[in-house]
């Protein structure tokens, strides 16, 4: 793919992050990091209709700009925590989606050997403390892990990722001020898509957002959670800032689930309306967004998209093979690992 | 110790070895400081664990020597601190979480039981959390209900923790230290009445194992099993038997997980009758689990059913008149034996 980019044809790189030099194949990396999640997810919602994968799926389609933004402004050794929506974060954190699918259909070679499943998908080696089926606890597991990373000066960063209903929870507040009193190195970043579940957040939350980190003394910013590029120029700054010992940082990314609370979640017009969610897969997808500006700005072209994606789609068709091949988990893992 | 004249394997592990006598509260604080001295990923951290060292004064001194840095004083935010030390524990470091009262643990259950307990599981056994909650148990300190529970069956309940009961300074060390070291989420319970409890101590380094029984006192005619504090309660019971000639055997299971099960169905075999004895509220309580281990485990050697005494099934009250009434007491346990002995 790299020998037919555009990008080898314009001799300057962009200055487009905050002033920061951004090689634009790196902005072609976080497009292909995009397609793969919402490829991933398509197989999700393919094998869930199918009856293939038991459980639940809470479908990260529409998300995609957050995990990318973000994750790749992480090192692999930085921490992240994720939710019950996690299947974004765990790709862009840079795990493998055989084990991925793996896990998400209970077999043995999952990232967890079955035993968590979509909701607590974890992967160690990429710093992915896990997904969390509790509304906010990642929060409190990525300030312990930040509290750890200074504490063995290990120059590590956490971030963790949680909805805007997560808002609602106390222990979100009680580690924001353990955060900023210790200027501990977490970055919080708030998945704005407008729902808890299947209640508009402005029914659910009152005043400002953004007053809540600044009550506490920690810098906040609102961001295009729908352009890749506006995510990534925050989330970078907020980063080195935590890393560098300025302490923690929150970052409000305005969002949108294209699908339901999760896949089952089919009639949605009681709380929210077919021209809405029109209107954000229409006007406000990620996809577009980045594709649109690398065309406009002569960085790429229709063919080097459609390689990616196609390189994402067959990368996950054969992820979902492997998983469906795979092996459950023999009846004697039952009760292992229960005591370390 | 003086109470403890006949435990068997404290007297074997100590045997001949220079002690020291030593509170409770001198035996917690001896094992956190030989245990930050030996391991930098041990830290402490809590609501008011530093210059102030706890209400119970249990942690005086520690910050002298560790810092700050290491005795971490924290707002009042018990499931945000402990969150925290779950967090850091996943990451390499070995917390130990003070909970003031463990009428506060009710407060941290997702971090304990959704958390702690299960990130292992959930991973695939990828991740560790090597983490201990410090609390407290017991009533007649005149706290009223909210200060005075004794909640260790809660986290005894739940598959992933481990939970550890001392009554003796001996005790409480070596079990401390063994928390600490033990690579899963411990809660350990301090009865808040017993830090000043005095006993012999060794002056070198020793730990005790999880899931170790100890026989505080042997004895042939009854089995007298109990926990924490109510090991004096049933010695106490024990002292007052032997003056009619019955002879109570007192074990003392130390831990409720890991429980060792053994030790109390042969001993209940060799005398053929047992009293459970916890300060836990006595339906679907720790005394219901310990009598059915025994009940199942000694069923053809019992002459009578297994009995359980735990604290009276009520929120703690506050006047003292009401309040003794609720827990267990050497008289209750020494009428109870006697009954079962046929001696009414």
């Amino acid at each position: 793919m790299a020998a037919n980019m555009k990008a080898k044809q314009v001799s300057h790189t962009q200055t487009d992050a905050g002033g920061a030099t951004v090689d634009p194949e790196e902005w072609l990396h976080m497009y292909r990091q995009m397609y793969r999640i919402r490829s991933f997810e398509e197989e999700v919602n393919d094998l869930y209709t199918k009856a293939l994968m038991p459980g639940l799926a809470h479908l990260y389609i529409g998300e995609e700009a957050v995990a990318v933004g973000v994750c790749e402004s992480l090192k692999r050794e930085d921490y992240i925590t994720s939710t019950h929506r996690g299947h974004g974060h765990c790709l862009a954190k840079g795990a493998s989606p055989d084990r991925m699918f793996a896990e998400l259909l209970g077999r043995a070679p999952g990232y967890c050997k079955g035993k968590g499943g979509s909701m607590h998908i974890a992967d160690q080696e990429g710093g992915n403390l896990g997904a969390n089926a509790i509304v906010g606890a990642g929060s409190g597991i990525a300030t312990g892990a930040a509290f750890s990373a200074r504490m063995r000066k290990s120059g590590q960063v956490a971030v963790t990722f949680f909805g805007e209903g997560a808002l609602g929870q106390g222990l979100l507040y009680e580690v924001m001020n353990m955060a900023s009193l210790w200027k501990l190195p977490v970055v919080y970043v708030c998945e704005n898509n407008l729902y808890n579940e299947y209640t508009h957040y402005s029914q659910t939350t009152a005043g400002e957002l953004s007053a809540r980190p600044a009550a506490f003394g920690i810098p906040v910013e609102v961001v295009d959670g729908q352009n890749v590029r506006a995510v990534y120029e925050t989330a970078r700054r907020f980063i080195e800032r935590a890393r560098n010992g300025e302490g923690p940082g929150f970052v409000i990314c305005n969002t949108y689930r294209y699908h339901g609370h999760h896949v089952g979640d089919i009639n949605r017009a009681y709380y929210r309306s077919k021209e809405e969610e029109t209107l954000w897969k229409t006007e406000r997808d990620p996809l577009n967004l980045l594709s649109q500006w690398l065309t406009e700005q002569h960085l790429a072209d229709a063919a080097i998209f459609e390689q990616i994606e196609k390189e994402a789609r067959e990368e996950m068709r054969s992820a979902v093979e492997f998983a469906i091949k795979a092996p459950f988990p023999d009846a004697s893992e039952v009760t292992q690992h229960v005591y370390a | 110790m003086s109470m403890l004249k006949t435990s068997e394997s404290t007297a074997g592990a100590t045997n001949g070895k220079a002690m020291r006598e030593l509170t409770m509260a001198q035996a917690v604080r001896e094992a956190l400081a030989e245990e930050m001295r030996r391991d930098a990923r041990v830290f402490i951290m809590g609501e008011d664990v530093a210059e102030a060292g706890t209400p119970f004064k249990v942690l005086l001194g520690l910050v002298d020597e560790f810092g700050t840095d290491r005795v971490i004083d924290t707002p009042i935010s018990e499931p945000g601190f402990a969150a925290i030390g779950v967090g850091a524990a996943m990451t390499g470091m070995r917390p130990v979480i003070d909970i003031m009262f463990g009428d506060f643990l009710t407060l941290t259950m997702d971090q304990m039981v959704n958390q702690a307990a299960k990130a292992r599981y959930m991973s695939g056994g990828k991740f560790m959390v090597p983490i201990v909650f410090r609390t407290t148990l017991g009533a007649t300190r005149r706290s009223a209900a909210q200060h005075s529970q004794s909640l260790h069956v809660w986290p005894s309940h739940v598959p992933g923790l481990k939970v550890v009961l001392p009554s003796t300074p001996y005790d409480a060390k070596g079990l401390l230290k063994t928390a600490i070291r033990d690579d899963n989420p411990v809660v350990y319970f301090e009865d808040k009445m017993n830090f000043t409890t005095k006993g012999m101590v060794p002056d070198e380094e020793y730990t005790i194992p999880f899931g170790v029984a100890d026989i505080k006192r042997a004895g042939a005619d009854i089995t007298l099993v109990a926990t924490s504090s109510m090991v004096y309660v049933a010695l106490g019971a024990a002292d007052k038997l032997k003056e009619i000639g019955i002879s109570a055997e007192v074990v003392d299971p130390r831990t409720t997980f890991p429980l060792d099960k053994q030790t109390l169905v042969d001993s209940a075999r060799k005398t053929s009758r047992a009293i459970v004895i916890d300060e836990g509220y006595e339906r679907y309580g720790v005394t219901a689990e310990l009598a059915a281990v025994i009940a199942d485990g000694a069923f053809y050697y019992l002459d009578a059913p297994v009995k359980r005494m735990g604290a009276m099934d009520v929120p703690i009250p506050f006047s003292p008149a009401l309040e003794d009434l609720t827990a267990p007491t050497a008289d209750a346990v020494f009428q109870m034996a006697k009954t079962l002995c046929g001696r009414a």
